[in-house]
């Protein structure tokens, strides 16, 4: 058992790579009541192109498969898993990102009872011809609520702009033709694939006695067997730097237009440490020219191009990258023109120190404010895992970071080629 | 001490409730101002909160508000617009980082505490009124605020089954007041409002985190200074005995363009929090559509696969159920009629004993969640300040476990249904051009 102490931060984490290659952690959180823990695999809706374990050709799955997958995961020949963790005091869930699918649950009560319905839920999968296509109709309303959702269409129109071939252009979900193509048996392929223990991490935030979580997780994964650890080989297209599409606007029934604007990143391949510095900086790039208290923000929002809804992000993972920011505006067209001016302006003066500093300060509080939350610790430590970067030492590189770091970011990330638009409309009737 | 070590202390203009814990790595302040919701001040009130929060007399613009906060390591302002019953809420809330977390210990708690009462008693103004620049700015938010219910067709349909369901109640008022409104307010008539707010609503603020009652105490006196002449007005609870009587059921049907029907519909229960029967009703919302084993979800997504989401919830202050579901248009009839037997099974006491005890046990869990949260912990808290009750985390627990099916039963036969709202769907949503 490895234990790694983070004494600013008054945390300590414990871990264990078990013999079948599952990673364990555990963080203990003394003084809270919940128990969170997250079961999730490195496979998401991008891995649609594959060598199945065991087979000699590789394999295209259709859209949407990966979420699919984690619908069913939760149907047993006895009925229902949610049942069982709701009959035991927790709650369950799950979703899908890009790149990965977490199953959870929060309790307040017996940890390790629900723990065990957790692992042995996620690791006996159950699909049958039936059970499958009853969950069409379910996730085709899913579909359908998300196509009613602005913010979703216009987050996603984004990154389809941003893309020629990488599939994380597709919509998790797929769309309904897409899943009407799914079968047990591509379930099954995918499963067989994707959720070996090697390519898992388990991780539990709570008031619990780490030693004696790790011991009762190795205990359970020593009673099972599983076929020989093998590294996975996914296929991706070569992507080029530039954007598939400068611009798209959609139509709907909305009052209010909204409108992004993304900048992709050129060469999204970066890992560990040096990817952690690199999202950093853009996420302090972005802060120091369109925070809250930065000079941009007061002109958009005076100028009524910006409201409340106003944000910004950056997020890189092996494959792809991009910083969008957006929101509700009345002008659209305005909006782009303003944030283009204020991009190219802000790569012509030096990078303000003072600017710097209190955009590092905020980061730092809103990191340490994000601790106070479980499910953050959770996910976020995961996500970073798969990226082989580790949660805690955010703070540790932050304050590395110097001036002269964020002034190379801003001149190769914010480009006028990696630019791309979207907005949603109101309907012509 | 029990499960929360909560302290109130009554001081001169408000409340203050500490709440003293090692679990967080942030000091959270949270400050509650209430006051019954009514049509000629709807809309001034929601201006106000977007006012406050965007300048004080030292940061006297949003800039400059916003800079002193990033220099206390990031803390975070915000004032929002809740309803309670037919209370209208304002909510500001700060979080500040603990000092003992950061490497050069600066002390961020006294400045942070400085700067929320300052925002509340010292806001920006000029001869009497509010910064005009401010005002005519956070106008066009707060619009825009209230058109953005308009393109989110889940809030928009629970706005209009609300407005429907409670016509001549006070209830059906939109917390972000009315969009016509909003122009009309001057900065002056804000501010002669904003002077009767501190006057005479009641305020309670809530400090949570790793702090000391006794420090906290004499921080808020230096700090929170309210004017001598202020008079809190009394505590209006809601008369559960005038709630209307339900002659017909309502049924409203909307058409827009939209891929999926959204289907509202909404139940007086006459109970309320301060009610002997309310945590039978919890444990009826619960069983009825409260979580992934309840009657809506099993029968309506899991055995007909009609939705991806049937669940309802229980406010409670007004004491009304609602439920919602995405469904396709055409499976209108076929929901509500499962959805209404799913309530007459309740009421005819078919309840299992795993549904039963599971929503209990659920229900204890969610409390306990909730509780691990500042702002979760709050809101729980601030029920008693809304019911006028004194309901400790252990009553609230203990009151959840003494329910039977029989309680169950007989509160479900109170719960009414009084309107349905259906927003139909039109051909397709979101034609691309390029």
């Amino acid at each position: 058992m490895g234990m790694k102490t983070f004494e600013q931060l008054d945390e300590t984490l414990h871990y264990e790579e078990l013999e079948n290659g599952l990673k364990v952690y555990v963080l203990e959180k003394k003084g809270f009541n919940k128990t969170y823990a997250t079961f999730t695999t490195h496979y998401g809706s991008v891995d649609n192109h594959f060598k199945p374990l065991g087979k000699d050709e590789d394999v295209k799955v259709p859209d949407g498969i990966a979420h699919f997958l984690e619908h069913k995961l939760f149907e047993k020949e006895q009925g229902d898993v949610f049942q069982d963790f709701s009959k035991q005091g927790a709650s369950a869930n799950a979703f899908t990102t890009f790149n990965r699918t977490a199953y959870l649950f929060s309790t307040t009560g017996d940890v390790k009872k629900n723990l065990t319905t957790l692992i042995d839920f996620v690791q006996e999968p159950y699909f049958t011809e039936k059970t499958v296509e009853k969950e069409k109709g379910i996730i085709g309303q899913e579909i359908r609520m998300y196509d009613d959702n602005p913010d979703w269409r216009v987050y996603f129109g984004l990154i389809e702009n941003m893309y020629h071939h990488h599939p994380v252009k597709i919509d998790i979900a797929g769309t309904e033709k897409s899943i009407a193509k799914i079968t047990k048996d591509d379930l099954y392929e995918c499963y067989e694939t994707f959720y070996h223990p090697s390519n898992m991490i388990l991780f539990i935030v709570g008031p619990v006695d780490a030693e004696e979580i790790l011991n009762f997780v190795k205990d359970n994964q020593s009673k099972k067997t599983f076929k020989e650890k093998a590294p996975i080989e996914r296929f991706f297209e070569e992507e080029p730097a530039t954007v598939a599409k400068a611009e798209k606007v959609i139509e709907m029934t909305v009052q209010t237009p909204k409108c992004y604007i993304g900048f992709k990143e050129a060469a999204p391949n970066r890992k560990g440490k040096e990817l952690m510095r690199h999202e950093l900086c853009v996420n302090l790039l972005l802060e120091m020219m369109f925070g809250k208290s930065s000079p941009n923000y007061e002109a958009l929002y005076e100028e009524g191009l910006i409201d409340q809804t106003f944000s910004f992000d950056y997020t890189e993972e092996n494959g792809f990258g991009f910083s969008m920011l957006g929101g509700d505006t009345q002008s659209p067209d305005q909006f782009v023109q303003r944030i283009s001016e204020m991009v190219e302006s802000f790569k012509q003066e030096p990078v303000s120190h003072d600017a710097f500093e209190r955009a590092r300060k905020k980061k730092i509080g809103a990191f340490l404010r994000s601790l106070n939350s479980p499910e953050f610790i959770a996910n976020q430590f995961t996500r970073y895992a798969f990226n082989e970067m580790d949660l805690f030492d955010v703070i540790p590189v932050f304050e590395s970071l110097e001036v002269r770091d964020v002034e190379d970011v801003l001149q190769n990330h914010f480009k006028k080629e990696a630019m791309t638009v979207c907005q949603v409309r109101k309907k012509k009737s | 001490m029990g499960i929360v070590n909560h302290k109130k202390t009554d001081l001169h203009g408000m409340t203050v409730h500490t709440i003293e814990t090692k679990k967080y790595k942030t000091t959270s302040f949270i400050l509650q101002i209430k006051e019954a919701i009514n049509e000629k001040s709807v809309t001034k009130r929601a201006l106000l909160a977007y006012v406050l929060q965007s300048g004080t007399k030292d940061f006297p613009s949003s800039k400059e508000l916003r800079s002193a906060l990033d220099d206390l390591y990031g803390a975070t302002l915000n004032a929002d617009l809740s309803k309670k019953g037919e209370n209208q809420v304002i909510s500001i809330r700060m979080e500040v980082a603990n000092e003992k977390f950061l490497s050069n210990s600066e002390p961020v708690l006294d400045k942070a505490f400085h700067l929320l009462s300052q925002v509340l008693l010292a806001p920006a103004e000029e001869n009497g009124a509010f910064k005009e620049g401010i005002v005519k700015k956070e106008k066009r938010s707060l619009k825009q605020q209230i058109e953005s219910i308009y393109d989110d067709k889940m809030r928009y349909a629970n706005k209009r089954l609300l407005e429907e369901m409670y016509e001549s109640e006070p209830y059906r008022l939109n917390v972000y007041g009315n969009e016509n409104e909003v122009d009309a307010i001057t900065s002056k008539e804000l501010y002669d409002y904003y002077k009767e707010v501190v006057k005479n609503d009641k305020v309670d603020l809530y400090v949570i985190g790793d702090i000391s009652t006794d420090e906290m105490i004499e921080k808020v006196k230096k700090h929170f200074r309210f004017s001598e002449d202020r008079n809190e007005k009394e505590n209006q609870k809601q008369d559960t005995k005038k709630e209307k009587q339900v002659s017909e059921v309502k049924e409203i049907f909307e058409e827009q363009d939209v891929q999926q029907g959204k289907l509202h519909m909404g139940y007086r229960t006459y109970t309320t929090y301060s009610d002997e029967d309310y945590f039978a009703l919890q444990v009826f919302n619960g069983i009825f559509g409260g979580f992934s084993h309840s009657k809506l979800f099993m029968n309506v997504r899991e055995k007909e696969s009609l939705a991806y989401y049937a669940a309802s919830r229980f406010e409670s202050h007004k004491g009304a159920v609602f439920v919602m579901s995405g469904i396709e248009t055409a499976n209108y009839e076929k929901a509500v009629k499962i959805i209404k037997e799913q309530h007459e099974e309740i009421k005819n006491g078919n309840i299992t004993d795993a549904e039963f005890e599971q929503t209990k046990a659920m229900i204890n869990n969610q409390v306990l969640e909730t509780i691990d949260h500042p702002i979760g912990l709050s809101e729980v808290l601030y029920h008693n300040v809304v019911a006028g009750t004194n309901r400790s985390i252990e009553d609230w627990m203990e009151g959840i476990k003494r329910v039977t099916k029989e309680d169950i039963v007989k509160v479900a036969q109170k719960v009414t249904l009084d309107t349905i709202f259906f927003l139909k769907g039109a051909g397709t949503n979101g034609n691309e051009n390029v």
